[in-house]
């Protein structure tokens, strides 16, 4: 066996996604402590370009078919089942995001192997591989120490700084060929894209994020005019999309948009793990929550313990007297 | 005057044509009555045959007495005159008509005996009278509320016909018998044709009215026997449907309705009237499509927060509140409730309060405290305190429940929580028509009750003290408001008046408290003991005015409105008050609601929101004082 | 449309989440356990396929403390058969749940012939698995993830599903029945149901029995959980204590400090 550590390169519509290097960062960390080499898996149909990003690996293994054209867990998994197969890693990285989910716990289930869900951190420790996982939506952290030669790993985003994961290096690329059993699967017909006519929060200089806390589509109007004497936008939370408050367009976090505006005010939003990875890298985020130990607060800068709507309308009375 | 059934006209005697007359406007007035009467006949039961006593008792005061009217008093004044100038002249219409159509009866015609024609003068003068005043309001200073409709105008000319024919008989009677005869035809023709069109009037109210309060709902509680809800006619119980026929469309309701005032689209006489189309469209029956988002739509239905104004001030004792419930009920077993609304409900489910909190967290308020109150169901206490949802977890009552414990404390009173073993009491759940949930609070509450030692309950949430004092059957014993207890303790010398506050305040009554209960007066004499010197509202006691909050109205999701809310309304009315500073509350959400109103309103430098329990801690326990003084 | 829906509770977080003196599970004691939040998306995904095209809801739960109640809601809600499987010693990590699901679905011949299997795309302990991946790899069935609506096509053999991706993105997908769907988000919020209809439901309807079927793999976990804890964190806001004015004038200060305002 090659014992290797392996990432896979998360891939979508021609583009590399950010946890593709957070995991290159993580996995050359690990693949140095236990003294192995550290592999990138690209999976698609004509993005072998795309390798030459991947120069934090040892090597590449690129496979292109036109059933992984586009992401689909079971094609990839399978793909994957087959290589992993063929050359032996110790652990293969999937990234638990939108874009992949489902893949890692499908090939952890074709070739017999543990899967370590949710981790946000994984380190080599007497040659074995250690996981830190984030559980109950972040309100325990559990130490997992998988069983056997072989670990699916499911990578929380976040776990690593991106730009550690980039290199100029152009990594050497081995193209090999997987095979797909002719069985029925899904298909996909077309993609919806998100209203481009709505403001784009990704370019907003400062966003007022509105979570469960909020109650009602009412008080929403309230932050969007809080919002307004800040000269940005409105966004929300999961809970506040579900509901309709907001439109898809406006959603954080993990099925909706990362944003890195200079102020975040995270309104009764407690920060599911779900959500602060689409916000956490804003410079200044200002939590306001009932719950003093909502989990926001270990990654706002400042924080206030209160009824978010008992804040918003002095807020914006302070703000605009301030604009005069 | 000759007799005039016994002259002849046309080669027929007069009775023959008031036979006639009568057989045609009875046949029209019992054909649409029987209508009514057989619509509510085959409506839900509901049974108001019980405490006869005290039913004609009610009678006396609201009808004969018209004790309710009299609230507005020069309307009510003109309206007991023209009430009472109807009752002689009613009894003087069949007295004359029996004669009439039994011309061989020994007995003379009412005006003819003189201490009846002397009553007669004297009513059909104030009668007159009135009927100016009234016409005066109506026509020319008209309440909100009051539309100029041409039935008020066909009904006020009828009666004005019917007074004044019989005054002008009887002062022509001697002079001009012939004028007089027909005087008499003209008033004997009014009053039939009165009584064939009334069925069809607003004006059935003078019928149906007097039935209404007495079949009226002896306890104030506004939740309507055991049902799934009702959208359909044959859903609503007899007594509901009823209201529509007792509705005189007099706009009192709506003068007193926090959701109407504020410019929502509720209004308690519109749902009235729509009410008496139900019962009077037979096209508008179970097969057909209900009431809800016909007539009447959900914003009207959510809009109500059971504060009782409409029904307590209401002259003819109509239902409004349970019909309103029955119609959420019907909305709730279809789940259609708003976003919030669900929450909430699937919060007090899961963990019986409407803050989704954990219940263990429900007694962290009193970690503060510099001793750790009872647990009633561990140790027997005198006072069971049930504290209720807002005081329990919302950070803004903290100081005013643990003011509460050091008073209690202060009096040596032998009181004791529940601590997690407490839920919510249901009384907003009920009235959002959940009366599963209630239900299962209530065994909830119960059984913590069962499990526990005490001799009383003190409360301080109004809303919690009318579940638990009335809607708890049995286990109901003595439940007091802790203003009540509070004035007890004074009282009895436990709690000492140390320090004479000598603020000027204002209090507002608790809908649940004092419409609903009574309790007006232990708070008002609370602030005159410990030196408050108090200013009352314009709206106050019974007049007092909703903060909006009432009903579930707190769980729910903010309707449009076009006028200032309930809560605005009331902060201003308290800081119109010259030198008044404070605005006194004995009830959790008041608190909140109010404090919110001062914000919006931009009256926090003008006023400030109290708990009564605070003002008495200031007196009371001066030197530990931990709230301040209002500058 | 035959449709089953997968149900798991988890613990609820509302309660604070405490250690067990092990150091390596969570402690019983204070545990409550509540219906994972997407499994209860999925039963509303179901009821209103149903709703649509006719057919039946079969739930299927694991046994855990309070589950009867989920159950006997979901029959209130709707669902037409619910069955709880029991005999478990409790505890199953999610890949053997999944398992056991799998097995039944495939071996309890009434579950037979089904269309669509609906459970949530995830839950707050999914450590070592997501239920749909496994259980579409042994049930051979194709699968999607990330589910918020399921239209049926006109031929019953197949439905059309948005899934989310990222950055706001969704995909229309094709999906050939019978399939397996981790739901993400029905189409509306799950809807509310009146406790006097979850009590009705408890007294004329009966939660089916079904044992533990024995697992082939033993259901043994393949992870050890060597240490559980709170979350040292590693950075914390800083607070602003205060009545909401001098937070305000607090935050507006902060707000100029950097330019914002």
């Amino acid at each position: 066996m090659s014992g290797n550590i392996w990432i896979v390169a998360e891939q979508w519509r021609g583009k590399l996604s950010e946890i593709t290097f957070e995991s290159l960062a993580l996995g050359r960390e690990v693949a140095d402590g236990l003294g192995v080499k550290l592999q990138a898996v690209l999976l698609g149909h004509d993005v072998q370009n795309l390798s030459t990003s991947l120069g934090m690996a040892d090597s590449v293994i690129y496979v292109d078919h036109t059933e992984l054209a586009d992401p689909g867990a079971s094609a990839q998994a399978s793909a994957l089942a087959q290589l992993v197969r063929q050359q032996k890693p110790r652990t293969v990285i999937v990234p638990l995001t939108n874009v992949s989910l489902g893949t890692g716990t499908l090939l952890g289930e074709q070739v017999g192997a543990p899967v370590v869900n949710f981790c946000k951190d994984l380190r080599a420790a007497d040659g074995h591989i250690v996981a830190d996982c984030v559980l109950y939506g972040g309100k325990i952290e559990a130490t997992v120490t998988p069983r056997g030669d072989l670990t699916v790993i499911g990578l929380w985003p976040g776990s690593r700084p991106p730009d550690k994961g980039r290199s100029d290096r152009n990594p050497p690329v081995e193209t090999q060929t997987v095979t797909f059993a002719d069985q029925p699967s899904v298909k996909l017909r077309s993609y919806i894209e998100p209203d481009a006519s709505d403001v784009d929060i990704t370019q907003q200089d400062v966003l007022v994020a509105v979570g469960r806390g909020i109650q009602s589509q009412e008080n929403v109007a309230l932050a969007e005019e809080l919002a307004a004497s800040l000269g940005g936008a409105v966004c929300g939370s999961r809970p506040v999309i579900d509901q309709g408050w907001l439109p898809l367009s406006r959603q954080v976090g993990k099925s909706g948009l990362n944003v890195k505006p200079k102020l975040y005010l995270a309104l009764g939003i407690s920060g599911a793990p779900e959500h602060l990875e689409g916000m956490k890298d804003a410079p200044l985020i200002v939590a306001v929550n009932s719950d003093p130990d909502a989990p926001i607060f270990n990654v706002a800068h400042y924080g206030v313990v209160a009824d978010a709507m008992d804040m918003i309308p002095t807020l914006k009375e302070t703000v605009l007297a301030l604009r005069g | 005057m000759h007799d005039p059934a016994a002259a002849e006209y046309f080669g027929l005697p007069g009775f023959a044509y008031l036979w006639l007359f009568a057989l045609v406007s009875f046949f029209l007035f019992g054909r649409r009555v029987w209508r009514y009467i057989q619509t509510l006949i085959e409506a839900r039961n509901e049974p108001r045959w019980d405490q006869i006593p005290r039913r004609l008792g009610v009678f006396g005061l609201d009808v004969l007495a018209q004790r309710k009217l009299l609230r507005e008093p020069v309307i009510g004044v003109a309206h007991f005159l023209i009430f009472w100038a109807f009752v002689v002249f009613a009894v003087s219409f069949f007295w004359n008509l029996i004669r009439g159509l039994l011309p061989f009866l020994p007995i003379p015609y009412a005006d003819d005996v003189s201490w009846m024609a002397a009553v007669l003068t004297v009513m059909g003068v104030l009668g007159l009278a009135a009927l100016i005043v009234a016409a005066v309001r109506r026509y020319i200073f008209p309440p909100a509320g009051l539309e100029k409709s041409g039935d008020a105008t066909l009904i006020l000319s009828l009666i004005a016909i019917v007074l004044l024919t019989s005054l002008l008989g009887q002062a022509t009677k001697e002079s001009s018998p012939q004028l007089a005869q027909a005087l008499w035809w003209v008033h004997m023709a009014t009053v039939l044709g009165f009584l064939a069109y009334l069925p069809y009037s607003k004006h059935l109210h003078l019928l149906a009215s007097p039935f209404g309060v007495l079949f009226g709902a002896l306890q104030p509680g506004g939740i309507p026997p055991p049902s799934e809800g009702a959208s359909f006619r044959d859903d609503f119980t007899w007594r509901q449907l009823f209201s529509g026929l007792a509705c005189a469309e007099c706009g009192r309701c709506e003068r007193g309705c926090p959701a109407f005032q504020s410019g929502e689209p509720l209004s308690p006489k519109v749902l009235m009237h729509h009410f008496k189309e139900l019962v009077r469209s037979p096209s508008l029956v179970r097969d057909g499509d209900g009431v809800i988002g016909n007539q009447v739509q959900q914003e009207d239905i959510w809009g109500c927060r059971t504060c009782l104004a409409c029904m307590d001030r209401c002259p003819v004792a109509n239902e409004h509140i349970p019909i309103i419930v029955e119609m959420r009920r019907f909305l709730i077993s279809q789940g259609t409730v708003d976003a919030h609304l669900q929450s909430t409900l699937v919060n007090l489910t899961r963990y019986g309060n409407s803050f989704g909190a954990s219940p263990r967290t429900r007694a962290k308020w009193t970690q503060n405290l510099e001793f750790k109150p009872k647990d009633a169901r561990k140790e027997k206490v005198e006072y069971l305190w049930f504290v209720g949802d807002y005081a329990s977890f919302d950070a803004r009552l903290q100081p005013v429940v643990q003011a509460t414990a050091r008073l209690f404390h202060e009096a040596s009173l032998d009181f004791g929580i529940l601590y997690d073993g407490e839920n919510n009491s249901g009384n907003d759940v009920r009235r959002v028509g959940e009366e599963g949930l209630f239900d299962m609070l209530r065994e909830k509450n119960r059984h913590a009750f069962d499990k526990s030692s005490f001799d009383r309950i003190v409360t301080t949430d109004p809303h919690s003290f009318q579940a638990l004092k009335n809607e708890y059957g049995e286990s109901n014993g003595h439940v007091q408001h802790y203003t009540q207890l509070v004035d007890h303790l004074i009282d009895d010398g436990k709690l000492t008046v140390g320090k004479r506050l000598g603020i000027k305040a204002t209090y507002h009554d608790p809908c649940y408290l004092g419409r609903y209960n009574g309790v007006y007066d232990a708070p008002r004499r609370i602030l005159n003991r410990i030196g408050v010197e108090m200013v009352e509202m314009p709206r106050n006691r019974a007049d007092s005015y909703c903060c909006g909050a009432g009903g579930g109205r707190i769980w729910m999701e903010d309707v449009p409105c076009s006028k200032e809310r309930p809560a605005e309304s009331r902060v201003r009315e308290a800081a119109a008050l010259p030198g008044v500073e404070t605005l006194v509350v004995s009830c959790p959400k008041d608190l909140v609601m109010f404090q919110d109103a001062l914000k919006t309103t931009g009256l926090e430098d003008k006023l400030v929101v109290k708990d009564l329990v605070e003002l008495v801690e200031q007196s009371c326990r001066p030197d530990k004082e931990r709230v301040e003084c209002p500058t | 449309m035959n449709i089953l829906v997968l149900l798991r509770m988890v613990p609820d977080v509302v309660e604070e989440l405490e250690i067990a003196p092990d150091g390596r599970t969570l402690d019983t004691e204070y545990l409550r356990m509540i219906v994972n939040e997407s499994d209860d998306h999925a039963l509303e995904q179901a009821l209103i396929l149903k709703e649509r095209k006719g057919g039946k809801v079969t739930v299927l739960a694991l046994d855990a403390p309070d589950v009867d109640d989920v159950l006997f809601s979901a029959v209130a809600k709707g669902a037409d058969r619910v069955m709880k499987i029991e005999g478990g010693d409790g505890g199953v990590t999610t890949r053997a749940a999944a398992g056991m699901f799998a097995e039944i679905i495939r071996n309890e011949k009434d579950l037979q012939p089904f269309d669509i299997v609906l459970t949530g795309v995830q839950a707050i302990d999914d450590l070592d698995a997501l239920v749909a991946p496994i259980l579409s790899h042994r049930l051979g069935l194709p699968y999607l993830a990330i589910v918020t609506k399921v239209t049926p096509d006109a031929t019953g053999k197949s439905v059309t599903a948005i899934r989310e991706f990222a950055g706001g993105v969704r995909g229309e997908f094709d999906v050939p029945l019978p399939a397996v769907l981790g739901i993400q988000a029905a189409e509306k919020p799950p809807r509310y149901v009146p406790v006097a209809k979850v009590r009705a439901a408890m007294k004329t309807s009966k939660i089916e029995s079904i044992g533990v079927p024995t697992m082939a793999d033993g259901g043994q976990p393949l992870l050890d959980v060597s240490h559980m804890r709170k979350p040292v964190v590693s950075g914390h806001a800083q607070m602003l204590d205060g009545e909401p004015e001098d937070v305000s004038k607090k935050l507006a200060g902060i707000f100029t400090e950097r330019g914002l305002l």
